[in-house]
């Protein structure tokens, strides 16, 4: 299955069927709801207070409504208008932007205090118009959406990079703007679980500077130590033939099919020395 | 859109400088009640640009008694005053309108609530 950012440009590509599928499909539903909870909690906003978030690519609003359940306000922009709509249908809590994040973030400075973007910025690092140049769209939206964030903020995306090099191509582009920060991976040891997530702090966070523990089984992440010594030698199992009993066995199939046939010595299927 | 939204956001018109405040035309305005979070609207207080936010409110005739001006340390303990503040910023959307930036001129319709901010290749 190729990519979607292959197939065409986003506005494109979430239409009207595609846009269905994110209030019908049970299964895009709990993935899209637990990418989102998962990036609110690395936001690490301070607890009891009540945040304003702006949500990059919100489309119909599911990742908006996973803000809201954690008791904040928030402000959506996407680019496709099927997507929207099927967000104000649902009357999300959010005001939702059509806008193309490539233009730009169009808030003034110090708006918000975190930033969430769910499945989106592989998006960005496609031209899908002739105009368009990757480079350039990233870095005018990274510094846009820099100065939008209050210093100390938090930017959390969940990512699905192409190749570690299109990685490498985003986070050059947010920390030429000003960002610091790195990625934490879910469950890297599962292809169906593992999920990248890119966190920028704008600015020195108020809370620790070292990045969230990624998720995972503990177990998965090391390799079990054995004490034991290989010995190397190849002990003979029942049932099973040894090397110098197979070759006799060969040479004798030959001789039987009047093929010439070395004689047989002590050396015949010896075991050789390594260097051999 | 809500007005708190408004007084977020600016133009990102290449040309524009500041882009704020965009200028707001509406041919439909719609109310609907939110929960009151008093210490949300505290907390805004400081972000917001007062005096445009008093401007469109009385523009959309929803300004009910909003203060002329914020206190010295940006905070407001009267209850009923921040009610009143909520309501301009939370309760009051705008459907049908739209948004002209300052500098450019260049117009952003609002369908739906929701504000197209699209631009063209030159812009």
């Amino acid at each position: 299955m190729s990519r979607p950012e292959h197939i065409g440009p986003p506005e494109l590509f979430y239409n009207d069927t595609e846009a269905a599928k994110y209030s019908n499909n049970s299964r895009i539903i709990d993935i899209q709801m637990s990418m989102s909870s998962r990036a609110v909690e690395l936001l690490n906003l301070p607890e009891d207070q009540t945040a304003f978030i702006l949500d990059v690519g919100c489309g119909s609003g599911l990742s908006g409504e996973a803000i809201t359940e954690e008791g904040h306000f928030w402000v959506g922009m996407d680019i496709s208008p099927s997507m929207l709509e099927v967000a104000v249908d649902r009357e999300v809590d959010g005001d939702v932007v059509l806008s193309d994040i490539g233009e730009g973030v169009p808030f003034r400075a110090g708006t918000f205090d975190g930033v969430i973007s769910i499945s989106v910025l592989q998006w960005l690092c496609n031209a899908d118009k002739a105009n368009h140049n990757p480079f350039k769209r990233l870095r005018r939206f990274f510094t846009m959406l820099f100065s939008s964030m209050r210093s100390g903020g938090r930017a959390v995306f969940q990512v699905y990079p192409e190749s570690p090099k299109q990685m490498e191509l985003i986070t050059e582009q947010a920390t030429r703007c000003g960002f610091t920060g790195g990625v934490v991976v879910d469950y890297p040891n599962s292809t169906k679980a593992k999920k990248i997530f890119l966190c920028l702090f704008a600015g020195t966070p108020v809370s620790s500077v070292t990045l969230p523990q990624g998720l995972g089984d503990e177990e998965e992440n090391t390799v079990k130590y054995n004490s034991e010594r290989f010995t190397g030698k190849k002990r003979k199992r029942k049932g099973e033939v040894t090397k110098k009993e197979w070759i006799a066995h060969k040479k004798q199939k030959m001789r039987s099919q009047g093929k010439e046939v070395t004689a047989d010595s002590k050396y015949s299927g010896r075991k050789r020395k390594p260097k051999f | 859109m809500k007005l708190l939204t408004h007084n977020m956001m600016r133009s990102h018109c290449k040309g524009a400088v500041n882009g704020f405040p965009l200028k707001l035309n509406f041919s439909q305005v719609n109310i609907k009640e939110i929960e009151f979070n008093p210490d949300f609207i505290n907390r805004m207080l400081s972000r917001l640009e007062w005096s445009v936010l008093v401007d469109t409110a009385t523009q959309l005739g929803v300004n009910e008694g909003l203060p002329e001006m914020l206190p010295e340390n940006q905070e407001i303990d009267d209850e009923e005053t921040l009610k009143k503040i909520h309501h301009v910023l939370l309760e009051v959307e705008v459907v049908e309108g739209e948004l002209e930036c300052p500098e450019t001129g260049k117009k952003f319709p609002i369908s739906k609530g929701i504000p197209d901010m699209r631009l063209n290749e030159d812009e």
